[in-house]
């Protein structure tokens, strides 16, 4: 039965080996695990050795050569989920489930795992099971869904009162999942009819004229790094290259993101139609959705939308009646690495690799997806580009700040009386995004996420833009209650080191040590050096490849910057040096072997 | 006749053919950047990080790097050292380097450059990993304690068809070189040997061979790595 | 002037180190007149006599004897050095590091082919007079502040005679290229 899951999944991707994620992640769904057998059929189908695919399985968080259980549950470890409740609903499925997590139970019905931010952030805490999204859990819940599993009912059937907001109760998603979305702007507004701008505006402008457009707009990534995207389009039309590809980023996986979830839910359409239109811009015949594994309850129901554009001549052949313009799009599958959020890194995930990062140059618009010309841009910028089509680069630039256009999305949770989704203009101060979610008592705000930086009240009338505070939108709230330092500092330190792709030595190995760092700061026995260690250390980041590299030591670094005195208050008084040796704790395990009292 | 450009390495004046990486320019004129995940017709990947120049305020690797007309770089400063003797350092701490201990010592690649940047001790806490040894290949014996991740041996060796005989295998700090049980135990003795040499430390080992060179005679015993550059 | 004052000791280490203190040949009629040695295996000083100058590691630390004396060095030396990979980074008693202690134990003890079926009682032994061992081999400055790291397996003695003419002469330290290495 298993083999029969393998070859049919080698079929079903016609054995090319630039499709071995989905090979892979197919098996992995089908039969809780890859096996030997399975790796080996695989390598010999696909002509690659063992090792080759190995690798590829041994990267990626959600594929296993290990049996993960019949009902495999993920719940998720982030900073927000502690905070609303994780520990006692983790307890009530160790208890109930009878094994601790990382382990399977020995029946193999159930596993328990681990798992950072799965885009849930405004409903926590919350857990994949079999795939399927499982929010605002409580041990009374846990107790059920337990119990259920145990009876062998199926996970879609395991929901029990009612199911999600907007298209999560359609009969293709069957969700629980609700959007929140608090506040609309241009972007997410609802009174477009998605396939306009390809029907009606396309055909009269040519691909230039649309990049002229981008650039009027002066839109800039909202992914993050803040790349001005007409420019990014306009390298990629230049670049040579026979084939060229349209790639969208839907790996929202930086903690505290969710929009791009709500986006995929709410406005597909209009994405898939922001897809169309850089296709055309650049000259790319395909297009690939990037979406990560977290959100795989929305594929279905995505491709279904990509069937019905296919029946309405908004993909395919000639499209919009644009003689010789074909484009389709495809769905990838990530499989659980925040890494692959990384353009590069999504690229060489989408040919069926480890998601390393790439050396620059070459940049993916002149050497991407399967060495040719490829533009990633995230979910939002491209629902963007469907309104600046639609209204106009002027209209787009005179909305935000002179130098950062537009609206941006936010994904805002945590100590606040309205998490949600917000679209607002770039140039909302922290204070006004505090009085808008109804957060009150506020030690400090996470913008943009683990990779960006913890402020204090004393900044925040700083604003949301490019050159201030730039964000992709997530912003975590913290109230006067919360012990920053272990419960948010130490959570996103360990969240850069279980996501490292291990490439880059300071990457890899500075972090760790970074983190060693503030447990003996944290343990009581910091002292002055250690805090000049810390800065210093954290200079050796700069140098990683990626962004991911260089952002690594930032919880530490910016808390340390923003909130010194929380590390000054743990330190030794008076102590110059201090390793924090204890004897007393090295020798308790050899006495506890020798069965001998500790005695000195 | 190619472009040539004009470029200077901490003020010194150097010429090159346009497109070529910064590293192989330096060499070309006499200049030592120091490297540890190149290896020379391999192609260059960049993750060690050692070969950090700065240019333009901005770090860069020279090994993947093209040179271009008028860069001015800074190769051999006191930050920049700094940043290249803390890799070392992290290199030494994340593994388990016995160099009295290693058949390598002398000839390591790793430890060469622990002597030319004169770490006497890394400033980081020693990690003491647990690392398997994996000695099942009848050629050569991997110990991951001694692998430093370079993935030299990854990238050039391949089978006729082109398949991975080694390749990564995990992700992170936790990330091993795992070698092909079915590839590896029909490794030719050319490629046995090949994999032996083009590793810079002592984490894969002919088997059945021991301290080939005596000591006195092994590359790093007298002259630094980079002594056959002038600068 | 009185002469500077020199102690030394082995933790876990294999006293190459101290062989190499006394590889200086005739040279170590020089140090005698220039330095006075007090605690250390070379002249059978068991105790501290008086506080000294600068003390001279061999070794890391694997048992609460080991921590004991390093700490006892600390207090009673200006200057403190760890001589040698063991000292500095645990060497080659270290490689037991990666494998839990039971597990070492039980080897050693109890499982170990010279072992097996010999050790009937199954006791490891665990008199109160054997110091405790440590969950791993320590490198010394993990413990308490090292001031100089003089690397080698064992150092050359020409390394260590240049690091102490230079601590004592208050000069600059010569490190010529041959004279650091780690084996």
């Amino acid at each position: 039965m298993e083999n029969n899951t393998v070859h049919s999944a080698i079929r079903k991707y016609n054995q090319d080996k630039t499709r071995l994620m989905d090979i892979l992640i197919e098996i992995q769904d089908n039969e809780n695990h890859i096996s030997d057998d399975a790796v080996r059929i695989i390598s010999e189908k696909l002509g690659l050795s063992i090792v080759d695919v190995e690798q590829t399985i041994s990267f990626y968080h959600f594929l296993s050569k290990e049996s993960l259980g019949k009902y495999t549950i993920y719940l998720n470890n982030s900073v927000i989920s502690n905070m609303k409740g994780r520990q006692i609903v983790a307890e009530t499925f160790e208890n109930e489930a009878g094994c601790k997590f990382g382990e399977v139970t020995e029946d193999g019905i159930i596993g328990l795992f681990d798992t950072a931010c799965i885009g849930m952030s405004d409903q926590e805490p919350a857990a994949l099971i079999n795939g399927s999204v499982f929010i605002h859990l409580t041990s009374f819940r846990v107790k059920k869904i337990v119990r259920d599993m145990r009876a062998g009912k199926d996970v879609k059937k395991m929901h029990t009162s009612y199911l999600g907001d907007g298209q999560n109760k359609s009969e293709y998603l069957n969700s629980v999942v609700r959007n929140n979305i608090m506040r609309m702007g241009p972007v997410l507004s609802d009174d477009y009819n998605p396939g306009t701008i390809i029907m009606k505006n396309l055909a009269q402008l040519t691909p230039e004229q649309v990049i002229e457009e981008i650039k009027t707009s002066n839109i800039r990534g909202r992914g993050g790094a803040g790349f001005p995207t007409g420019l990014k389009w306009e390298f990629c039309r230049k670049a040579k290259g026979d084939k060229k590809y349209v790639l969208c980023n839907a790996d929202e996986g930086e903690p505290g993101t969710f929009k791009d979830r709500v986006i995929l839910t709410e406005r597909p359409k209009l994405l898939f139609e922001g897809m169309v239109i850089a296709g055309y811009s650049i000259g790319a015949t395909e297009g690939i959705l990037y979406l990560r594994y977290e959100y795989k309850y929305l594929k279905h129901y995505l491709e279904n939308i990509l069937e019905e554009a296919r029946e309405k001549n908004l993909l395919g052949k000639d499209i919009g009646g644009i003689k010789g313009f074909n484009f389709d799009i495809r769905i990838q599958l990530g499989a659980g690495a925040y890494i692959c959020g990384e353009e590069s890194a999504l690229i060489e995930s989408a040919e069926g690799k480890r998601g390393e990062p790439r050396d620059r140059p070459p940049f993916p618009v002149e050497k991407g997806y399967n060495d040719c010309p490829t533009v990633v841009n995230n979910v939002e910028t491209l629902c963007s580009v469907v309104k600046i089509m639609l209204n106009g680069g002027e209209w787009y630039s005179s909305l935000g700040t002179r130098e950062s256009t537009g609206t941006k999305i936010l994904s805002i949770s945590g100590d606040c009386r309205y998490p949600g989704i917000y679209e607002v203009e770039w140039g909302l101060s922290i204070n006004e995004m505090l009085d808008m979610v109804g957060a009150t008592d506020i030690q400090a705000v996470q913008v943009g996420g683990p990779s960006g930086s913890l402020i204090g009240p004393e900044e925040f009338d700083r604003i949301l833009c490019y050159s201030d505070l730039a964000t992709g939108g997530s912003l975590m709230i913290f109230n006067n209650k919360r012990y920053l330092l272990k419960d948010v500092v130490l959570n996103f330190t360990e969240f850069f080191i279980e996501e490292s792709c291990g490439s880059c030595v300071p990457c890899r190995s500075m972090t760790p040590l970074l983190k060693q760092k503030l447990e003996k700061i944290l343990n009581g026995n910091g002292v002055a050096n250690d805090l000049e260690d810390l800065p210093k250390w954290g200079e050796l980041m700069k140098i990683n490849r990626c962004g991911l590299g260089h952002t690594a030591a930032n919880p530490i670094l910016t808390s340390l910057k923003n909130f010194r005195h929380l590390y000054e208050e743990k330190l030794e008084r008076g102590k110059e040096y201090e390793t924090g040796f204890n004897l007393e704790q090295a020798v308790s395990e050899s006495c506890e072997a020798t069965k001998r009292v500790p005695d000195f | 006749m190619a472009d040539i450009i004009n470029f200077t390495i901490d003020g010194k004046e150097c010429v090159a053919e346009k497109g070529t990486l910064i590293l192989q320019a330096a060499q070309e004129n006499d200049i030592y950047i120091p490297t540890l995940c190149n290896y020379e017709g391999v192609k260059p990947q960049g993750s060690c990080r050692i070969c950090t120049i700065k240019t333009n305020g901005q770090f860069v690797t020279a090994c993947t790097t093209p040179v271009a007309d008028g860069m001015e770089i800074e190769n051999n400063t006191e930050e920049i050292n700094d940043l290249r003797k803390s890799i070392i350092e992290l290199l030494f701490v994340e593994g388990n380097h016995f160099c009295p201990a290693c058949e390598m010592s002398g000839d390591c690649e790793l430890q060469a450059l622990a002597y030319r940047f004169q770490m006497m001790v890394p400033r980081f806490t020693f990690q003491f990993p647990k690392r398997e040894i994996d000695a099942r290949n009848p050629k050569i014996l991997m110990d991951s304690n001694r692998c430093i991740r370079c993935k030299r041996c990854i990238r050039a060796i391949k089978d006729e068809k082109e398949r991975s005989i080694f390749a990564f295998h995990g992700r992170g700090r936790n990330i091993e070189v795992h070698i092909d049980p079915d590839l590896g135990s029909k490794l030719t003795d050319e490629l046995a040997e090949r994999s032996v040499t083009i590793c810079p430390v002592g984490a894969i080992l002919p088997r059945e061979k021991g301290f080939r060179t005596p000591i006195g005679q092994r590359k790093f015993d007298h002259e630094p790595i980079g002594s056959e550059y002038k600068y | 002037m009185s002469k500077p004052v020199i102690a030394t000791a082995t933790l876990a280490g294999c006293f190459g180190c101290h062989m190499s203190i006394l590889d200086i040949d005739e040279k170590i009629l020089d140090l005698i007149e220039l330095v006075e040695f007090n605690k250390s295996p070379i002249d059978d000083i068991k105790n501290f006599t008086k506080k000294c100058d600068i003390g001279l590691i061999e070794g890391g630390c694997c048992n609460s004897e080991n921590v004991h004396v390093l700490k006892d060095f600390r207090k009673n030396c200006n200057t403190l050095i760890s001589l040698g990979e063991c000292a500095i980074m645990g060497g080659l008693p270290a490689c037991r590091n990666p494998i839990p202690i039971k597990e070492c134990l039980e080897e050693a003890y109890l499982n170990g082919p010279s072992v097996k079926g010999h050790n009937e009682s199954g006791i490891i032994p665990n008199d109160d007079e054997i110091p405790m061992m440590l969950d791993k081999v320590y490198p010394c400055h993990e413990i308490v502040k090292i001031d100089y790291f003089l690397p080698g397996c064992p150092p050359s003695a020409e390394l260590i005679w240049n690091a102490l003419t230079a601590l004592i002469t208050g000069n600059e330290m010569e490190l010529p290229y041959e004279v650091i290495k780690f084996d």
